[in-house]
């Protein structure tokens, strides 16, 4: 914090925090009126069928249950109003709770992304940290082949290969599930998810720290004869850190999309597994209220990202 | 010398990954001369989950179909939704970005606002969003992946006119009492071409693979469609009995992509070397 006033730093959070409040509305609103504008037929879906025996006079009863006998504003502000209160709706087919159905899939899905993240962070910033310090030799070369494949490697078939190879050929970790939340049934989903963000970290630490070695901070710290295990530590891996950190806020969101296809595939109960089932049932609210906890999530990270970031590095103006 | 060594391995990205895409579009272009067999029609069930051997070199799926034709058939879905909505992405993104540029004021404050709301939307999400809306198949993934990944091309054309309307040819065209349209389209635009193709390239992997990844959720190009992503979510049920089927067309999305990244560096090396941003 280096001698900032706790007021001045709480006042920038609380501002940052404000900025925040129109980019969800428009998000909300874009995701509303995207999955809300096709025909009602959604009160078929509630109806249970979508064959034509259904009683009308059911289908009007489930109309006004869901509230779809309003006009779009009108729905759109009751369904802002109930957001506020942490209310994500009812489900077109479980007649449940959105947001209790949610609440039982965040955890899962956030030890996932918390996981795959420790993964890529402790893997990929020390590889692109290495890598950018001996250029060229057989680590730099080894470490940016596998860079660049990793972010060019489709996650679900790295995720059926290490499958194959970890769970099939060689029964080290379970195929797929969540079992009982022991680590052995995390690290090959984790991995898979984390592995397309290691590979960006290793990439983006690589570039921030051969930038910063041609300052001229580094030159003269040289030439005072510092130690270039100090060099390196001060100035060094600060300097870059908090280059790495903005990317790696930024890309969070692509790691937390991947969640979907992820678990969908070890077939985890997380988030994103109920996003793609509530897809295939047609069931919105199920849909709208997992992709705004997606998003939520990554602008959440941002947020948390920025304020980190005044904290790191002193240059930061808390405007 | 340092110097010069990297810039040969520079352009060694640049060869492979050409070479790479080249391939790619030879192999869709001419699918029905290059695959031994029909991909849908033949349907060999005698010999249905079959290791590679010599008739099918790749082996076959469960269905008695031979996995090499139809991944060199995949090769035109992957490719005409990398090279389609792309196109899409970058005409929505350079005509928002030059206008913005160009106009600035409220248009620009709207235009970036926007590029940043996109930006906050994981593309994957969005993408599974609309495909959610609009049902699977080609066109709504076109569709799903066109309008949703316009925000990079839009920013770097952005920021390109905002530097390019300073210099002095943009000035002298003034000067020769050219309209805004006109210098807009006929000055600007020609000299900003390299940073845009530069994103562009790099928007069509990442198309590719979002591609992939809906079909693997079911979403994407429907059965029987020979589709890489598709392929290998009928092929996971069959891991323990016929892992070959989950190889090949994982190996075709992999290839194609890498490619088509390196192909991005490297020329985002030759066009545009002040740019060091990334994407996926």
């Amino acid at each position: 914090m280096r001698g900032v006033p706790v007021s001045k730093m709480l006042r920038f959070a609380l501002r940052r925090i404000l900025q925040f409040i129109p980019t969800i509305l428009a998000i909300t609103l874009i995701l509303f009126l995207l999955l809300n504008i096709l025909p009602g037929d959604a009160a078929l879906v509630a109806g249970g069928a979508q064959d034509k025996g259904v009683d009308p006079r059911y289908l009007e009863e489930m109309k006004k249950l869901w509230g779809l006998d309003q006009p779009l504003h009108m729905r759109y502000l009751t369904y802002l109003k109930n957001l506020a209160q942490g209310d994500l709706g009812l489900s077109y087919l479980r007649r449940e709770k959105v947001s209790t159905l949610i609440a039982s899939r965040l955890w899962p899905t956030l030890k996932l992304a918390l996981v795959a993240m420790l993964i890529a962070v402790g893997i990929g910033i020390p590889l692109g940290f290495f890598s950018a310090l001996r250029q060229g030799s057989w680590l730099d070369t080894f470490s940016m082949v596998g860079a660049v494949s990793g972010v060019s490697i489709p996650q679900f078939w790295l995720g059926l290969l290490l499958m194959f190879f970890f769970a099939v050929k060689l029964p080290l970790f379970p195929t797929s599930g969540y079992g009982d939340g022991a680590v052995k049934h995390i690290l090959l989903p984790a991995f898979t998810l984390g592995v397309g963000y290691m590979a960006l970290l290793a990439r983006t630490t690589r570039a921030a720290v051969v930038e910063i070695l041609s300052t001229d901070y580094i030159r003269t710290a040289r030439a005072k004869g510092l130690s270039e295990l100090l060099i390196n530590r001060k100035h060094v891996f600060r300097n870059a850190l908090i280059l790495v950190l903005t990317t790696a806020g930024l890309q969070f969101g692509s790691l937390m999309g991947h969640t979907v296809v992820v678990e969908k595939l070890f077939s985890w109960p997380g988030i994103g597994s109920l996003m793609v089932d509530s897809i295939f049932m047609r069931d919105i609210p199920i849909t709208q209220g997992c992709v705004l906890l997606l998003i939520l999530v990554f602008l959440l990270v941002n947020l948390a990202v920025d304020l980190l970031y005044a904290v790191i590095d002193p240059r930061v103006e808390y405007r | 010398m340092k110097e010069a060594f990297k810039k040969i391995r520079r352009q060694k990205n640049l060869m492979v990954g050409g070479i790479i895409a080249l391939l790619v579009v030879a192999m869709a272009v001419f699918s029905p001369w290059l695959a031994p067999f029909h991909p849908i029609d033949h349907a060999d069930l005698m010999h249905s989950e079959e290791p590679p051997n010599r008739t099918y070199l790749f082996g076959t799926d469960n269905q008695g179909r031979d996995i090499l034709s139809r991944v060199i058939y995949g090769s035109r879905v992957s490719l005409s939704v990398g090279l389609v909505s792309q196109g899409l992405n970058s005409l929505i993104g350079i005509m928002l970005g030059l206008t913005a540029g160009f106009i600035g004021k409220r248009w620009d404050d709207f235009v970036m606002a926007l590029t940043n709301i996109l930006l906050s939307i994981p593309s994957l999400v969005f993408a599974l969003a609309i495909m959610a809306v609009l049902g699977p198949g080609l066109i709504n993934i076109f569709l799903a992946l066109g309008f949703t990944n316009w925000a990079y091309s839009c920013r770097i054309t952005r920021s390109q006119v905002l530097f390019a309307r300073s210099l002095d040819y943009v000035m002298a065209a003034r000067a020769l009492g050219y309209g805004q349209v006109r210098i807009m389209f006929t000055q600007i635009l020609p000299n900003i071409v390299g940073p845009i193709l530069v994103v562009a390239t790099l928007g069509v992997a990442g198309a590719i693979l979002i591609e992939a990844a809906l079909s693997f959720l079911g979403l994407g190009v429907q059965p029987p469609t020979p589709s890489w992503g598709g392929m290998l979510s009928q092929a996971r049920e069959q891991l323990f009995t016929a892992p070959w089927i989950s190889i090949f067309p994982g190996l075709a999305i992999f290839v194609t992509v890498l490619g088509l990244n390196l192909l991005g560096d490297g020329l985002r090396d030759i066009l545009d070397p002040h740019t060091t941003r990334q994407r996926r």
